[in-house]
């Protein structure tokens, strides 16, 4: 999994944002045990510290789990999963909609130039 | 116990205040930037860390206690300029260090020294300025030190050099250790620190959480930076 940050966030939210995506593309596999928190700090080059807030941010949203003695692990619901990607997916399609409308496009446009783009 | 604090410290050359009036803590396990123009303090506060230099007045500790023989036991300073006699090779330096520190990794430094392709038996001489930056770099690494204080540790190296010793710095230092790296070169190094310590004109302007501060001010720590030192 390749990392990429700007400056201009705190480094945390993107790391939790790049490894949800890694969870719904399946980087990290479901039910996957997860590489220890410094091992992934130097994968994406980044403070432990920091690493460790972005997981426990994930752990939150029940992405993923501890399991006491053996490290965390990639949820085994895929419901979770699956909403998750729901509503990255509708983020994405109402930020795709207004970039279009700012070009003079609007919705029945759009869908129509997308219709005629994918054949 | 604070791992370092530093209590209203002040230090004056020829009655002129270098530094009024610092107080911070630095507690175990953060990356801590100290982040200010060229001569504004930070070098003299590194030195009064590292007791090179006394305080005019207040007090540095060091799990409690004032710099002095123990302090030295467990701090890995790297200082801006090099103490290292050129004309040793770099395995004679390895072997100093080796004598010197009892914290000191000399598998570990030979380990990371194979891993930038430097020569062990190359005279500190007949390396590039980044090369020798890298060795220094290393050797301080190498100690299983309780603090690390870097000073200017990018200085005179380019931006690929700049990301192995950003990387060497990341993956070497112990853990629970603290590391305080001092720069202008904000940039290149913001995405590794926990927090930062702004010093302006020998006093403290600004500290706090670098994530935030992004968050607070929605731009980068040097862009802030820039805006709060416009000249």
């Amino acid at each position: 999994m390749k990392f990429n940050f700007d400056n201009e966030r705190p480094i945390y939210i993107q790391l939790v944002e790049q490894l949800r995506i890694g969870i719904l593309t399946s980087e990290f596999g479901i039910g996957e045990k997860i590489p220890s928190v410094r091992d992934l700090a130097m994968l994406a080059k980044v403070n432990p510290n920091t690493m460790q807030k972005a997981l426990a941010e994930l752990e939150e949203e029940k992405l993923i789990y501890t399991e006491r003695t053996n490290g965390k692990f990639v949820t085994k619901d895929v419901k979770l999963i699956n909403n998750i990607r729901d509503n990255l997916a509708k983020e994405k399609a109402y930020e795709f909609f207004s970039n279009m409308k700012k070009i003079g496009m609007d919705e029945n446009k759009t869908i129509d130039y997308l219709r005629e783009l994918i054949k | 116990m604070e791992l370092l604090e530093c209590i209203h410290l002040s230090k004056e050359f020829d009655n002129k205040k270098i530094l009024n009036d610092i107080n911070f803590k630095i507690p175990r396990g953060k990356i801590v930037g100290l982040l200010g123009k060229n001569g504004t303090g930070k070098s003299t506060l590194i030195k009064l860390i590292n007791d090179l230099l006394t305080p005019t007045s207040g007090d540095v500790l060091i799990n409690g206690k004032n710099p002095g023989v123990e302090s030295k036991r467990i701090i890995s300073y790297l200082p801006e300029r090099t103490y290292l006699d050129k004309g040793m090779r770099v395995a004679d330096v390895v072997k100093f260090f080796e004598e010197f520190y009892e914290d000191f990794d000399s598998d570990k430094a030979y380990e990371l020294l194979a891993k930038l392709e430097l020569d062990k038996d190359m005279k500190l001489t007949k390396m590039s300025k980044g090369m020798q930056e890298k060795v220094q770099l290393i050797l301080v690494m190498s100690r299983k030190a309780d603090l690390y204080i870097l000073d200017e540790p990018l200085g005179g190296v380019d931006p690929a050099t700049r990301d192995y010793i950003l990387d060497t710095i990341l993956s070497n230092f112990n853990e629970g250790a603290s590391v305080i790296i001092s720069t202008h070169l904000i940039a290149d190094i913001e995405r590794i620190l926990d927090e930062v310590i702004f010093i302006d004109k020998g006093k403290i302007v600004l500290t706090g959480s670098a994530d935030e501060i992004r968050k607070k001010e929605k731009t980068s720590i040097d862009e802030v930076f820039r805006r709060m030192f416009k000249c």
